[in-house]
Formats: C-alpha cells, structure tokens, sequence
C-alpha cells in the first residue's frame, strides 16, 4: 500500500500550480467565463504542450501511459483553479471510451488528435427526463446501408458547444430503458442533421443539447458492437466520476485553505472571528471532511480503471455519494462561514461553491449513487480495494 | 498510490489467520462472537499466547521486545483478529504507558516494565481523570509531595478501566502548584499493591462494572518509578493521549461490527421478508458503511505518515478518533435497533457464557441478542472517553488549523 504521489505527479501539479498562479487567476478565469468560446484556447495549447491531454493514452497512440492516479493529480488542480477547459469531456471522458472500447482502427485515427490537442469531444449520452440514466435512450439508430441514421435529441451535453465531435448513445433496438440495445458512435459535428442548442452552465463552462434530424453517419462510426454500448458507457463514465471526486478534493481543500484564512483575518467583536468555537467546531468538522473526501477520491482513482464492473461500480458509487454528500457539507459551511462575503459574485468562494454543486449533480447525484451502493450492499462486507 | 497489498503483506495475513485459527481459544473467541463477558483471566491467557508467538506487542520495536511491525502489518493483524472474533490486546499496558516508557523513561524501568507487560504478566490501568478534572485534565489535584525517596501521593482518579484487574496504575499527579497548571504535573508508576490505595467500582448504564473510582491515601511511591522529570509529566500524558488515539479508529472492529449487523439483518425480518432487503434500514447501514470505507484509508494515510516520517503520532488523530468512534456507536444502536422489541429484556445471565436462550424467549431470539442493548449503551462511551468528540475538535482547531 502507498498513499502518496509519484515525484513526476507532484511536478505535474506543481507545474499546473505555477500555471494557474501565472495564467489562471481569478479575474483571467472570469474573462475566459465570459467571452466565447467559454474557456482559454491558449490554455488548451499549454495542456497539449504539456503532455496533459496526452496522460491517460497508450504510448502507440502519442499517450504518455498514465492511469488514473495521474488523472487525478491533475483534476485536483483542475477544481483548484476552476479551469474551464474541456479536459473532463474529451480526455478523461470520451478519450477514455475511446481507449477503452473502440476499435484499434478508430483508435488510432482519433487518440492521437486528442493527445495533440487537434480535437475536442464531448459525450451526448443523457436524455430529458431520463436523469441519470445511461439506459434511458429514445434517440433511434437505424442501420442503413454502410453507415447509420441517427434521430433524437441529447441533453445537456458538457461542453458541447466547442466539441469537434460526438460521442452519441442512440438505441438500435429494444425499448427506453433497456440495457440491451443501447449503441455508441462517433459523430463529427459537421454531420448532417446535426444541430447544437448552446447554453452557459452554473459554473461559465459550456454545455448545449443536440437535435440529431436524419444524421448519417458511416458504419465505422459505431463503438463496439451494436447495441452493447451500455457497459462501455458506464466503464467510461465511471472513469469520469473518479475524476470528478479528485476535482471536488482539490475544491474543498482549496475552499477549506480560503475558509480558514478569512476565520483568521475576519475581525467582529474586536477579535478574528476564528475564536469562537462554534466556528472552531466547524471548521473542525470541514478539515475531516477534507481528509475523509480525499481518502474517498483514492478509492475512486485505484479502481477506476477496473475491468469487473460490479467491484468497479461499488467503489464509484460508494466515492460519489460520499463525496457529494460531504462536499455538499464543506461547500456550503465555506458560504455560511464567509457571511455575506460567501454569496457575492466576486469572490472566489460562491464560484468554487457552485462548481462542487455542479460536481454533485454530475453523472449522478449523491442519492443515485448512495441508491446504487446501498443496493448492492447486501452481500459480506465491503472491500476498499 | 497502490492500495493493493503486497504479496508479502498478503503472506503475513494468512500467516495471521493461521495462527489464530489454531491457536485463538474457542471459549474465547465464542464469548466475543456471543456478547458473552470476558474475564481477566481470558485477556491475560489470550496476551501470553500472542507472546509465545512473538506478537505480544506488534507495533513496539524489535529491541523492546516487539514485533516492529509497520502500519499496514498491525492493520492487517488487527482485522484478522477482529474477523476471527479475538479479544482485544490491553490498550493500558501496550498502547498508553509503554510508548511513553519507551520515550521518556530511564533505562532500568524500560528493562522492568516492558518484557512484564509484552509477556501478559502486568496489567496496567490508568490514573487521569479526577471528579473535577475531566475534559480539563490540566486542572487535577491528586498531589505527591517528596519524602526523602518517595512521593506521597493523595487524592482520587475516577473513570478508571478495568483497574480492579491491575497490577499497576499510571498517574498523573501535581508535584507543583507554582507555575501554569500544565507545568505541575508528574508521571508516576504506582504499584497497585502499595498500601493505601482502594478500589470502588463504578456501574455503568448497562449494569456492569468496568471502571472504578481510585482513591490514594499516603501512598508512598518511590522516587524511581517517576517517569523522566518531574514536572514534564503534561508532556508525556498528550504524547500518551496521541498514542491512545492511533487505535481509536478501531477500524477492525468497525468491520466487525458491520459483519454482525448484516448477519442480524439477514435474519431479522419486515413483511416476510428479510431485514436488509428493506432499504429504508439497508440504507442506514450503507451510509456508515461509507463512513468506514473512508475511514480505513484516512487511518491508513495517517499513520503511515507518521511512520515514514519518524514521527510520534499527532493532532491529526484526533480526526481518526473522532470518525471511529461514531462509527461504533452508529453499528451498535444500528444493530440494537435490528432487533425490534426483542432489545428490551434486560438479561443480565445472558452475558455469562453458559447461557441459553431456551426456553425464555424460544428459538427465533438471536443467542447474541441479549448484549447488543448493553452495548449499544455501553458505546456512548466512546465519544466521551480519551477526550471528548468537542475535545477532539479544540484539539484539531488549535493543533493543525492554528486557529
């Protein structure tokens, strides 16, 4: 067993660190928010330079060979700067699908894109009312000759709007709701029929929903085999939660160091507010919750990668329903805690609040996945590893 | 970050789980299993098996007579021996007054002291508190005033555990009064047989007798059992206290606890059907099932910190003790509360191991069910001794957070 980073993660987040300190301040983030295309270009250059949208990638592909632990260095300082790129979507999220279930044909036309920076993609798998179900699938899929004709619509699709391409669940067959019949492809924005809704998110990144109208698309779009979609789906969106759970770790450590610097600067009553041991207690209650989420986010990291879904599928659960909850906590004490200041635009906290909000509502809340962890809980105990 | 074992850590637990499932007493490991009250005698005898093997005292250092385990071989010890339903080591002895020996005392008591407890034959209680001294330990009265080559020692310690089994005591007392409160107190070793000391036990909420009430009248104790100098004594109690707390976390037994609570809720039926199929209830056991998910690695991270960086343990268990301790509390009300109203009756006979259920309550009543509203009374406890949960957070509050 070893808890701690490699020297190269260590330098990695330091590098990301020294970026976000030089490039990525609060007021640069905000102008970034603002103007389209929601995020800093210049930044996505940096990352391709610095070899982080290569990480997760085998070498064959131009990938540096990193698993998880090295994604989650990275996300830590993700949700420390609040960076806006989209690095979630297109190389934990669908680059992971890609690794993971695609043919060595597409994979080696697209992985090394992504490692160089050349594409963006995101993934337009959920559907209205179908919450966070990955089976709750109408958009249709028809085989045609040589290719697909694709019809539906797609919500809420995270960074969207500046994805170079798709990766779209369609059913091919069965009915809404069934695992069976759920099919995958790769859909280049320029394909026909295809047609972005954009939106900004609570947090200034970008998402949009997609109007798919007689799309075609050829045949050797299609991810694996038609209609077992739903398996690499779930593998790869499990990859994202670990991601998700290292970004809101790095948030809470960066909301518990700010939270505890204005108890210690903060002056009422003629004394830094910090003396008062209700807030004490608090900020006590915070620190544990930090080290109990980090824990948690290492669970996630170490099995992220698993290839038994259900052990996999258990300790995700188990990481993001934990870490909703408790983020959710820590979150909205570091709002209580700044007072008025917790809820001005202007300040760092309320952004960083609504990033862990948005973190918790992604990919499954913490009531879906407590659901899904209580539900498999009846048999022996648990594992951590 | 690897949290796989080692193969050489995967060959010492089953080197562990051979070794306790020949050698771990039946009637021993029964009265865990069953809720059945453990004696003296069976701690002792369990103690002086795991010296025969050379595991007396896991964690302590080869020279002292240990096992120098690491972090993660005394977790894999401790989760074997809570699966394999063993009795607890004497915290007392192993885990409170030894480190501090083994730190602050001089050569001749670490050469008498340490071999007597490792091998089983010292049992050691604790002398802290007082009837006014409780969260606010630096406030303790009990003095000793030097006699020529004694301390004459006089006052009362209270929530003593298990001091009416012990051969010796460890004490905080007040040796100045000059100074801050802190800067008075010595660490004396008491034999338990010097006359002038009494025993009065205390009952607890369940009904039995695990803490006592010690009182000193001119105890003469002498000068070569102070522990390093006089009045240093606060020094080695937090440094004590730390240490008391790396096993706070009780991460074992949690795992324990939730095994059993799942087996009564399997047998424990709603509607026909069984207990754990309820989600209502199967989600109360899932959210302190996450709590110790998390707990096991924070321990895990904590403690191996300390030993990678050669230091004793800090603040930071305060966390551990904390989370550890609810986690008990919430398994034990959990599984009292699995029983329906079969956690009313009060049977005091059921604790003794010959007990049988039949014919009182028929063959449906969970031959452990008597224990379990004992113990869940019993539990609250742990939020309240070796510092309280609010302790605990000034404690984290001042320490790391520097507020």
């Amino acid at each position: 067993m070893d808890f701690r980073y490699t020297e190269e993660q260590l330098a990695l987040q330091e590098t990301l660190q020294r970026f976000i300190a030089r490039d990525y301040g609060f007021e640069q983030r905000r102008a970034f928010a603002k103007a389209e295309p929601g995020f800093s270009t210049a930044a996505w250059r940096q990352y391709a330079e610095l070899g982080l949208l290569a990480l997760p990638f085998p070498e064959e592909y131009g990938g540096l060979d990193g698993g998880a632990v090295d994604v989650m260095a990275v996300m830590e300082r993700v949700g420390q700067g609040l960076l806006l790129e989209p690095y979630l979507s297109t190389v934990v999220l669908c680059g992971g699908i890609l690794r993971d279930s695609a043919s060595a044909a597409l994979r080696s036309a697209i992985l090394p894109q992504i490692a160089a920076g050349e594409v963006k993609l995101a993934l337009a798998a959920y559907e209205a009312a179908g919450r966070y179900e990955l089976n709750h699938v109408a958009t249709t899929a028809v085989a045609e000759s040589g290719g697909w004709r694709l019809n539906g619509r797609k919500s809420v699709i995270l960074d969207a709007p500046s994805a170079d391409c798709f990766l779209v669940s369609a059913r091919s067959s069965g009915a809404v709701g069934e695992r069976a019949g759920v099919s995958l492809f790769l859909v280049p924005r320029a394909a026909s029929g295809l047609k972005v809704l954009p939106y900004a998110t609570q947090s200034g990144a970008r998402a949009g929903d997609l109007e798919l109208t007689d799309t075609r698309i050829e045949g050797a779009a299609l991810i694996g085999e038609p209609g077992q979609a739903l398996g690499a789906l779930e593998r790869g969106v499990d990859g994202a939660i670990a991601a998700l759970c290292a970004e809101a770790c790095g948030i809470v450590g960066a909301l518990n160091q700010a939270t505890l610097a204005y108890l210690k600067s903060r002056k009422q009553f003629g004394v830094p507010i910090g003396v008062f041991q209700a807030l004490q207690h608090r900020m006590a209650d915070m620190y544990i919750a930090e080290e109990q989420i980090r824990s948690m986010a290492i669970i996630a990291a170490v099995n992220a990668g698993g290839t038994d879904a259900r052990s996999r599928g258990r300790a995700l659960a188990a990481a993001k329903a934990y870490i909703g909850q408790a983020a959710r906590f820590v979150g909205q004490q570091a709002v209580q805690l700044h007072g008025a200041m917790g809820v001005v635009d202007d300040l760092i906290i309320s952004h960083y609040f609504k990033r862990l909000t948005m973190i918790d509502m992604t990919f499954g809340d913490a009531d879906f996945h407590f659901a899904r962890f209580s539900d498999a809980g009846e048999q022996g105990t648990h594992q951590a590893a | 970050m690897d949290l796989n074992f080692t193969p050489e850590e995967e060959a010492f637990r089953a080197e562990v789980r051979a070794f306790l499932a020949g050698e771990l007493p039946r009637d021993i490991s029964d009265k865990l299993r069953l809720g059945r009250r453990l004696t003296k005698d069976d701690m002792v005898r369990w103690q002086k098996i795991l010296f025969r093997r050379g595991w007396g005292a896991g964690m302590w250092p080869q020279r002292f007579g240990g096992a120098g385990w690491n972090v993660v071989q005394q977790h894999i010890f401790e989760e074997e021996c809570a699966a394999a339903n063993a009795p607890p080591q004497i915290p007392f002895s192993l885990r409170m007054v030894a480190p501090v020996i083994m730190a602050f005392g001089n050569e001749r008591q670490q050469q008498y002291f340490l071999p007597r407890i490792v091998s089983g034959e010292d049992w050691w209680c604790q002398g802290y508190s007082e009837p006014g001294s409780g969260s606010d330990l630096a406030s303790l009265r009990t003095g000793a005033v030097r006699e020529g080559d004694h301390y004459v020692v006089s006052g009362q310690k209270t929530w003593n555990t298990l001091g009416q089994y012990a051969d010796w005591i460890f004490c905080l007392v007040r040796t100045s009064s000059e100074a801050r409160p802190q800067s008075g107190i010595s660490f004396l070793l008491i034999d338990m047989k010097t006359a002038g000391i009494s025993v009065r036990p205390i009952i607890t909420l369940e009904g039995e007798h695990e803490i006592n009430d010690i009182f000193f009248e001119n105890v003469r104790v002498p000068v070569a059992n102070l522990v390093g100098e006089e009045n240093k004594g606060w020094t080695y109690a937090k440094f004590l206290l730390n240490h008391e707390r790396t096993s706070n976390a009780g991460v074992g037994n949690c795992k324990r606890s939730l095994t059993q609570l799942k087996q009564i809720a399997a047998v424990q039926s709603v509607n026909g059907r069984p207990l754990i199929e309820d989600p209502r209830f199967r989600d109360r056991i899932a959210q302190v099932e996450l709590e110790l998910m998390a707990l096991e690695i924070t321990n895990l991270r904590v403690l191996s910190a300390f030993a990678r960086e050669n230091r004793p343990p800090g603040a930071e268990v305060s966390a551990l003790k904390i989370k550890g301790s609810e986690i008990i509390q919430q398994l034990a009300e959990l599984k009292m509360r699995a029983l329906g109203h079969d956690a009313l009756p009060y049977l005091r006979e059921a604790l003794d191991p010959e007990w049988s259920a039949e014919p009182l309550l028929g063959s449906h009543y969970l031959s452990y069910a008597p224990s379990l509203s004992g113990q869940y009374f019993n539990l609250r406890k742990t939020t309240i001794y070796a510092g309280s949960t609010e302790i605990q957070k000034n404690i984290i509050s001042k320490m790391i957070l520097g507020l």
